[in-house]
Order: structure tokens, then sequence, then C-alpha cells
């Protein structure tokens, strides 16, 4: 079974989050990048699949050239190629644009099933899985824990998590699957799996060889637009309760009903 | 008149959702605004009892009534919300960013090639029908502005908790309008085969008003009790910290953070939680937080409206007793 895993470089998540002061975007400077923590569910569970089934796990990213870092990643857990959208009339892609280019790339592979993270960490959007899943005209299914395929490789069962519950679906293939915690546990790329990774392909796309009107990609494309970026609104100053802890207990109690009117 | 201020409706156990009202409070200030109608859309099976309740918000409520809705499939729902979006071209579409709303909405939007802003914190109108969505990014460490300035319906899911609820005047009766499904059913790809609740399932995490969570200072599963003692006293919904998570003491629906839950309770109190700046954005935007640590300089008291500096264990068992006095006593 071929298997495609789209992915994206994001921010640690460690990363102290910045806005510049003219509200056009966030501080890049000295951002360490990581592999977006969905899709790295989205890899290992293309990995166990193709471990069972046989078959490919291809990767594919849309970013600039640093995205590389990520896709290398990816080929060391095991994956065995890797498709690289990298142009600047990318850039600025909302989640309808940036499906819209991975719908075009993904269209001329041939693919049993694809995973996406259930969302980026950075934008937390959650869009883009299900935005691919219709523009591809396919079925979705989101925030998957459990992904079992069925013996005859048409038909997926799995599980999505619900509020209060999960559900359990059947759903026919090809279809998109967007990755939820506790699907997983990924593994670590091995020595012998990073080495081997430096000579997997890492296929290149431009705007060119995409095939889409540059209108049709990034900022241009997109259907949103970000007006302003701003911080969170600042929280005033907190009041520590302190004397003995029935009083302090009692005290907060107090607080809560009487100036906080929470409670 | 006519284009108008559309909202989903949400249907959960055979009652609309708390989101739904939140959704038709904002959208009838919107649609004042704008000069517009607020129509209410209600999908489902065996529904139409739920009609009155819209229509004492909106203008009109179109409501679609089909076998094939009773349980909720991404074909289905965006099927038909598609063919209603493109027969009556509202200015805007509105939904909950709940499980259901951000399953179907980001397919909707495509569908109908157009512009969604997911998981809204805040709405309101700019020039002309300009909707302005405010949305947290990266977990809440910074906001964006959104606007969706050429393709119509402008598309926005919206987180529940946030937006006001305005109980209506009794005085608005909207028209309820049948429409017919036209499902046919062999175009479902996907189908439920099974739900599972959770025991003792609880107020989902996203929708809880109140919030009491857990980390590595509980030390262990079994010390989840004292928590789930306050949460009983008080209504809350027991989360966890990461650190809980991966230790194996709470399942990963429980945590709240960054590769978790973002949550906006009324009051989130934490227990035992250091404070990891991924948690300290996923609920960051709570209404009032309460920190129990014995570590001083935790970072959680950073953002802690009340702090107790003290083992938790010790803490805790005294608050419940502390809440239950005062609840025995309203």
């Amino acid at each position: 079974m071929n298997i495609i895993v789209c992915m994206k470089q994001v921010p640690d998540t460690e990363t102290l989050i910045k806005v510049k002061p003219d509200g056009s975007g966030i501080v890049t400077d000295d951002i360490k990048y990581i592999m977006n923590p969905y899709c790295e569910f989205g890899v290992e569970e293309a990995l166990r699949i193709k471990e069972k089934f046989g078959g490919q796990a291809i990767l594919v990213t849309m970013g600039p050239q640093r995205a590389v870092e990520t896709l290398r990643t990816g080929l060391a857990m095991g994956a065995d190629r890797s498709i690289h959208l990298n142009d600047p009339a990318f850039e600025g892609a909302d989640g309808f644009a940036t499906a819209k280019a991975l719908a075009e790339v993904i269209k001329k592979e041939t693919y049993d099933l694809i995973l996406c993270g259930k969302q980026a960490v950075d934008d937390d959007m959650a869009q883009v899985g299900p935005s691919l899943a219709e523009l591809l005209n396919l079925p979705h299914v989101t925030l998957v824990t459990k992904l079992e395929i069925g013996p005859d490789k048409k038909k997926a069962k799995v599980e999505r998590e619900i509020e209060g519950g999960r559900e359990v679906i059947e759903v026919s293939l090809p279809a998109v699957f967007t990755c939820q915690k506790g699907l997983n546990e990924p593994r670590y790329a091995s020595l012998p799996g990073i080495m081997k990774a430096k000579k997997k392909e890492v296929k290149p796309i431009n705007l060119a060889t995409l095939g889409l009107p540059a209108d049709q990609v990034g900022a241009a494309g997109s259907k949103t637009r970000i007006l302003k970026h701003t911080p969170p609104p600042s929280r005033p100053p907190g009041k520590i309760i302190s004397g003995e802890m029935l009083d302090a207990a009692k005290n907060l109690v107090k607080l809560l009903r009487e100036e906080a009117k929470i409670i | 008149m006519a284009k108008g201020i559309w909202v989903f409706s949400e249907v959960k156990d055979g009652n609309i959702r708390k989101i739904t009202f939140e959704l038709l409070s904002q959208g009838k200030k919107m649609a004042e605004k704008l000069g517009e109608e607020l129509v209410a859309v209600l999908l489902g099976s065996g529904v139409e009892g739920l009609t009155g309740r819209l229509a004492e918000y909106a203008d009109k409520v179109y409501w679609v009534d089909d076998p094939n809705l009773a349980q909720y499939t991404t074909d289905a729902y965006a099927t038909v919300l598609t063919n209603l979006l493109k027969e009556h071209q509202p200015t805007i579409f509105l939904c909950g960013a709940t499980i259901m709303g951000k399953d179907f909405s980001p397919r909707v939007a495509a569908r109908l090639q157009t512009g969604l802003a997911t998981d809204c914190t805040g709405l309101s109108m700019g020039d002309n029908d300009l909707l302005i969505a405010k949305r947290p990014i990266y977990a809440g460490k910074a906001f964006i502005e959104v606007s969706c300035p050429v393709s119509r319906p402008q598309m926005a899911s919206v987180r529940p908790n946030v937006l006001e609820m305005v109980p209506p005047d009794g005085a608005k009766k909207g028209a309820t309008i049948k429409v017919e499904a036209k499902i046919d059913p062999a175009s479902l790809r996907t189908a439920v085969v099974e739900v599972v609740k959770a025991a003792g399932a609880k107020v989902d995490l996203t929708e809880a008003e109140i919030i009491v969570s857990g980390g590595r200072g509980m030390k262990g599963p079994e010390n989840f009790r004292v928590l789930e003692e306050l949460a009983e006293a008080i209504h809350a919904t027991v989360g966890a910290s990461r650190a809980a998570v991966d230790s194996g003491w709470r399942d990963h629906g429980d945590q709240v953070g960054q590769t978790g839950k973002v949550v906006t309770p009324n009051l989130y109190i934490a227990c035992g939680i250091s404070g990891a700046i991924q948690h300290l954005a996923g609920m960051g935007s709570s209404k009032i937080i309460v920190a129990v640590n014995k570590d001083p300089d935790a970072p959680i008291f950073q953002k802690a409206d009340y702090g107790i500096v003290e083992d938790l264990f010790k803490v805790v068992p005294v608050l419940t007793e502390e809440f239950k006095k005062l609840l025995a006593e309203s």
C-alpha cells in the first residue's frame, strides 16, 4: 500500500512567541523548528502500515528551504521518499491554498491512503486535512486514535475521539485521516536510518512544476487574509494567599465567591 | 433583508448544544448591524420539536429531517449544508468549533471555494459586510484577526464558552421552513459502527465551565481521586498536564496544552502543575486561574489570579470541604 503523509515544519512548542511591534507577524529570529507533533503520528502510522502490507511511505510538505530538515527526519524514521513544495509564490498560503497545492501534487501519485496531523501547532487551523480530502474527492475521518486496514485493503475501520467518548467508523479507501495523540508512539530515527535518509529522494516542486497558475497559490490563492497579529491579553497580577493552610483555603473560596464571583 | 447570517444548530443526544445559542446571540447583534436576517439551520432526524427554541432567536429556521442525518457523518452533513448555502448564498456562516463543526466546516469551505476561520474566540463586523474573526495561534501564545475579503459566505467556527449568551426577549417567532435532505445513501462513504461513551463522562474539557487539573505533582494515577472529589463538589471536569498524561496516569483526551486541548473555562484550578509554556498557552485564556503548588517559583503562579504555595494533598481536601460548605449554604 502506498501511503502519503502530509507534514509541516513548525516552531518548537517550547518557543516563546513574540509578536512584531507593528503586528505584521511574529518574530522568527532564533526559532528552533521541529516536525509538527501530530505529523509524527502520521509518519509512524504510515511506517506501521507499510511494514504490515508493503508499499511506500511518501512524505509531502510545503515550506521554505529549511522544511527539508523535517522531510529528512521523516525519511530517517523510515519513509521512502519525499516531495517538497518550495517556491516564494507559495508563501502566505491559508488552509485552502495549502490544500489546493497539496492536492495538485498528490493527484499525480498513486496511493491508498493519506495521513495528516489533526492540526499544525503553529496556525492551529485544523483545516488542511478535510479540505484536501474534498479537493481530491475522497472521504475523510478526523481525530483518529486507531486505524485498522481491512483484509481486502478497500476499507478501514477507525476509532476517533468525540466529546465524552469515541466513535468507531468504517470508511472506504482511499481516504484522508487526521492523526490525534493516542494513535501510536512515534519512533526515533536510528543512526543507520539517519545515514540512509541522506540518500533518499527529496523532490523539489516549484510553481512551474506544480502546474497551477500563480493566482491560485500562496497568499494570492488564499481565501482569507490576516489583518493583524496581537499578543494574548495580559492578565492582572495574581494574589498569593498566605497564612495557615485552613485559613488560606477558606480565604480562597471566599475570594472566588466575593471578588471573582465565579462560584 | 435576505442574504443573512447563518448559524449551524448542533444537536447532541437530542438537545441543541449551548454553543448554538451563543452563536445565535452574537449573530443577532451582527445581523442587526448588517441589516440582514438571522437564520438557524438544523439537521437531524426527528428534530421538529427543537425548531421552536431556535425560532425565538432567528428570523428563519431551515430544518432538514432525514434518517440519514440521525447520526453525524461528514458526507451527509457537508452535502446538505453546501446545497443550502449554494442556494441561499448568505453573507456569513457560523458553527461551533466542536468536534462536529471542525470536521465538516473545512470540507464545506473547500467545496464552496470560500474562506474559513477556525476555532475563533471573537467575532465583530468591519466595514461593509466584512466579518472580522479573532482566533488564537500557537495555542494562544498569540492571536490573529482574519477576514475573508472576496468569497462568500464568510465562514467561522467559534469555540464554545467564549461568546456571551443572551436569552431571547420572547417576542420573536421566526418562520420554520422544512427542507428536503435529498441524500443518496450510496454517496455516504463513512458509516458509524459504534459510539462508545467514556465511563463517568462529564462535560468535555473544551466546554467545561470549571476545570480541575493535575500535573506531575500528583505523583501517581491513584492520587487523582482527590481532584475527582473536588471536581464532583463544584461540577468540574478533571484535566491533566502533559507530564501526567505521558506518565500514563490519565487518558490522552484529558491533556490540556499546546499538544492537547486548549480550554477557556470560567475557573481553572491547577494542582501540582509547574506550568510549562505549552500548558500555560493551552489554559491561559481561562477567566480565573487558581494554582496550588508547593514550589513558590513555579511558572504557573505567573498566570494565576490566586495562588496557594502549599502541598496540594493538604490543600485540595480542605478546599473541597470549604466549597461543599459554601454551596450547601447557597
